[in-house]
């Protein structure tokens, strides 16, 4: 892999990283209101898997959704005005933060029902199928939605009719308070595909080189007609579930263990270092470049101007 | 020419299917069998097993699968066997289906048809017997309508697949059988327009689908022996519902009554008689009036259940009531 490329995946999660931190910022001082659930800790799970996604693809996720659209390249002030709810968001500030949309990059959301973007992104592969147009459908869900039974009711339909489909199951570990082992019969989530012929495959959530590679193989197989496959993905969210949570189901030492020896970003940074000898100052500097966009972003949104009053009654019919 | 309402929910749909590749038909029972109650007759022959898909049975997923397949570009027809089994895929119905374009600031939009009988088909108890159009009209961001001809079943399920919205497309059991008279070159019709189909001077009756039976029945009846003129209104679309048409005529007779085969609370009745109040309060000779199922789950037993469902003779004296000018406590 070229130096080039390692940083590009450096730079989009540090930019995700940012991000969340400055939406944490703006949260505490009420400029983004309501649920505000970020992905500090799992960035590197879309950023491996979005080189792979074309012009032909389609991809949905739930409400922990803005680093799905800044990893699709969507400028961080589209998103940034819309958790502040302004007329300039991607969604004229009519969603935030749980509803972000790009029509021109296919990512229908941004669904704040746990477990619907499954269902809705097989429809999402069903008409890839439907218009042969080579496409592949890519639906994120957690280790929550992994318990909701429509979930299975679409593994169903996808296998039965070879759906090209990647479901990507980011297991944080955690469905808002709730552990794996306090929610799930069988405390793994592996095998959930057995029983519909879909083949699993498990990945390290936390290395973003062993999730760009095992999720191209994915892809390919699905791209070359083979039906849906399952990527576990094993990560972890280094923040509450969403901003008002006080995240007392779980000792802080054990995310102080994972922060210090699994964070992807800090992981990716020691590979670039010592791999491709790229020093620490260099990644200081786009670090610096980045926080600058971010500001810039916020300071952006927080001046735009709310939706007007008349919005209210557009875009509920046709 | 006389069609039933079944060939012209088919002809409807062959024909937008035949005009757009986007259109599909999926449901449970859709393509091999030709349908639970053969509205699909002959569909699958002519346009394949990828266009009429038989699903497993699995309400949720294929009709979140019909949503996505929507936003993608698609312009899928999802049939429920009934709308009694709708209520599983009530999420995406509301959540999904109905919320998108607003959600998005307009950028996506889900133009999709949910249809199927609605209502009470007789005889098959509690959970098979239940109107569902007060529910879905409560939500912005669905379109729901009901036909009751064959004309309105072809016209209205046309314009329903082409509009980009979502849209409740509520059919009825007993009427599949029905022959209207069918003028074959009608193409579209509004789905947002209530349809005056007898204009009286006396007394409004309002209703939507199977009622329209009634609403009939009972203006013969008060024109025959009681020498009242009834002015009746098929409502066609129960959202948005045609408020014009109806404080219109309210204003002309000074009376209304709707006649459904829902429950009372917060029904279709409660809404037309909060528009009339709201909109002709100083026109209204009585009190404005809904007549509706008891509100009870629709009983097995054939008495059980014909007590429970409105009957032409409570109608008739009911209106005969207001039309008198006697207060109920009166009589």
């Amino acid at each position: 892999m070229r130096t080039e490329e390692v940083l590009d995946l450096y730079r989009k999660m540090v930019e995700i990283r940012k991000f969340e931190e400055k939406s944490a910022e703006l949260y505490t001082q009420g400029y983004i209101r309501g649920f505000c659930h970020l992905y500090i800790g799992q960035e590197a799970v879309v950023t491996g898997i979005v080189p792979h996604y074309t012009d032909k693809d389609s991809m949905i996720t739930s409400y922990r959704d803005h680093g799905h659209m800044l990893a699709l390249g969507v400028d961080a002030k589209y998103v940034m005005a819309e958790l502040c709810g302004k007329i300039s968001g991607c969604a004229k500030g009519k969603g935030g933060s749980m509803h972000l949309f790009c029509r021109a990059l296919n990512f229908y959301g941004g669904n704040g029902i746990v477990g619907a973007q499954v269902s809705i992104g097989t429809g999402l592969a069903f008409a890839h199928k439907y218009n042969s147009d080579g496409g592949v459908a890519f639906v994120f869900y957690g280790d929550g939605a992994a318990n909701q039974g429509q979930v299975y009711e679409s593994f169903n339909m996808a296998a039965l009719w070879k759906l090209p489909v990647l479901f990507i199951l980011e297991n944080n570990r955690y469905a808002l308070g709730t552990s794996l082992s306090r929610s799930t019969a069988m405390a793994s989530l592996e095998h959930r595909g057995d029983p519909f012929g879909i083949r699993t495959v498990l990945v390290d959530g936390m290395n973003v080189l062993e999730v760009l590679q095992k999720s191209k193989d994915a892809i390919n197989h699905i791209r070359a007609g083979g039906g849906p496959i399952i990527l576990h993905v094993d990560t972890y969210r280094l923040r509450g579930h969403s901003m008002s949570d006080p995240g007392t189901y779980r000792a802080r030492s054990e995310v102080e263990a994972v922060k210090n020896k699994r964070d992807p970003i800090k992981a990716l940074a020691q590979v670039i270092h010592t791999n491709y000898g790229v020093t620490k100052r260099i990644l200081e500097t786009l670090e610096e470049g980045l926080q600058e966009e971010i500001n810039k972003a916020a300071e952006v949104a927080i001046n735009a101007p709310p939706p007007p009053t008349s919005q209210l009654s557009m875009d509920i019919l046709v | 020419m006389r069609v039933s309402v079944r060939n012209a929910l088919r002809e409807a749909m062959v024909e937008e299917m035949r005009l757009d590749r986007k259109v599909f038909l999926i449901g449970e029972e859709v393509g091999r069998y030709e349908g639970a109650y053969k509205v699909s007759k002959d569909m699958e022959r002519e346009f394949g097993a990828t266009r009429v898909i038989d699903t497993p049975i699995t309400e949720h997923g294929f009709t979140g699968l019909g949503v996505g397949a929507a936003l993608a570009g698609l312009r899928p027809i999802v049939e429920f066997m009934t709308f009694n089994f709708a209520m599983q895929a009530m999420d995406h119905i509301i959540n999904s289906a109905a919320k998108i374009r607003f959600m998005s600031g307009g950028l996506l939009s889900c133009p999709i048809v949910f249809r199927g009988p609605n209502g009470i088909p007789r005889n098959v108890a509690a959970q098979h017997s239940q109107c569902f159009a007060s529910w879905f009209a409560h939500v912005p961001g669905l379109r729901v309508v009901a036909p009751y001809t064959s004309e309105q079943a072809k016209c209205l399920l046309k314009a329903a697949i082409r509009i980009d919205d979502p849209v409740i497309f509520l059919e009825h059991e007993l009427l599949y059988s029905r022959e209207f008279p069918f003028n074959k070159k009608l193409e579209l019709m509004p789905l947002d327009k209530a349809i005056i189909m007898r204009e009286g001077t006396d007394i409004t009756l309002t209703a939507f689908s199977i009622s329209l039976d009634h609403a009939i029945k009972v203006a013969d009846i008060l024109q025959e022996k009681h020498g009242i003129s009834a002015e009746i209104i098929n409502l066609i679309s129960l959202s948005p519902i045609d408020k014009s048409t109806i404080i219109e005529s309210v204003k002309k007779t000074g009376r209304i009554m709707n006649i459904e085969e829902g429950w009372s609370v917060c029904g279709v009745g409660s809404e037309i008689i909060s528009i009339v109040t709201a909109n002709a309060f100083d026109y209204l000779d009585a009190e404005p009036t809904r007549i509706c199922s008891f509100d009870a789950p629709i009983p097995y037993a054939k008495n059980l259940e014909e007590a429970a469902l409105p009957k032409i003779a409570d109608v008739v004296r009911a209106a005969v009531l207001l039309c008198k000018g006697k207060r109920k406590q009166e009589v």
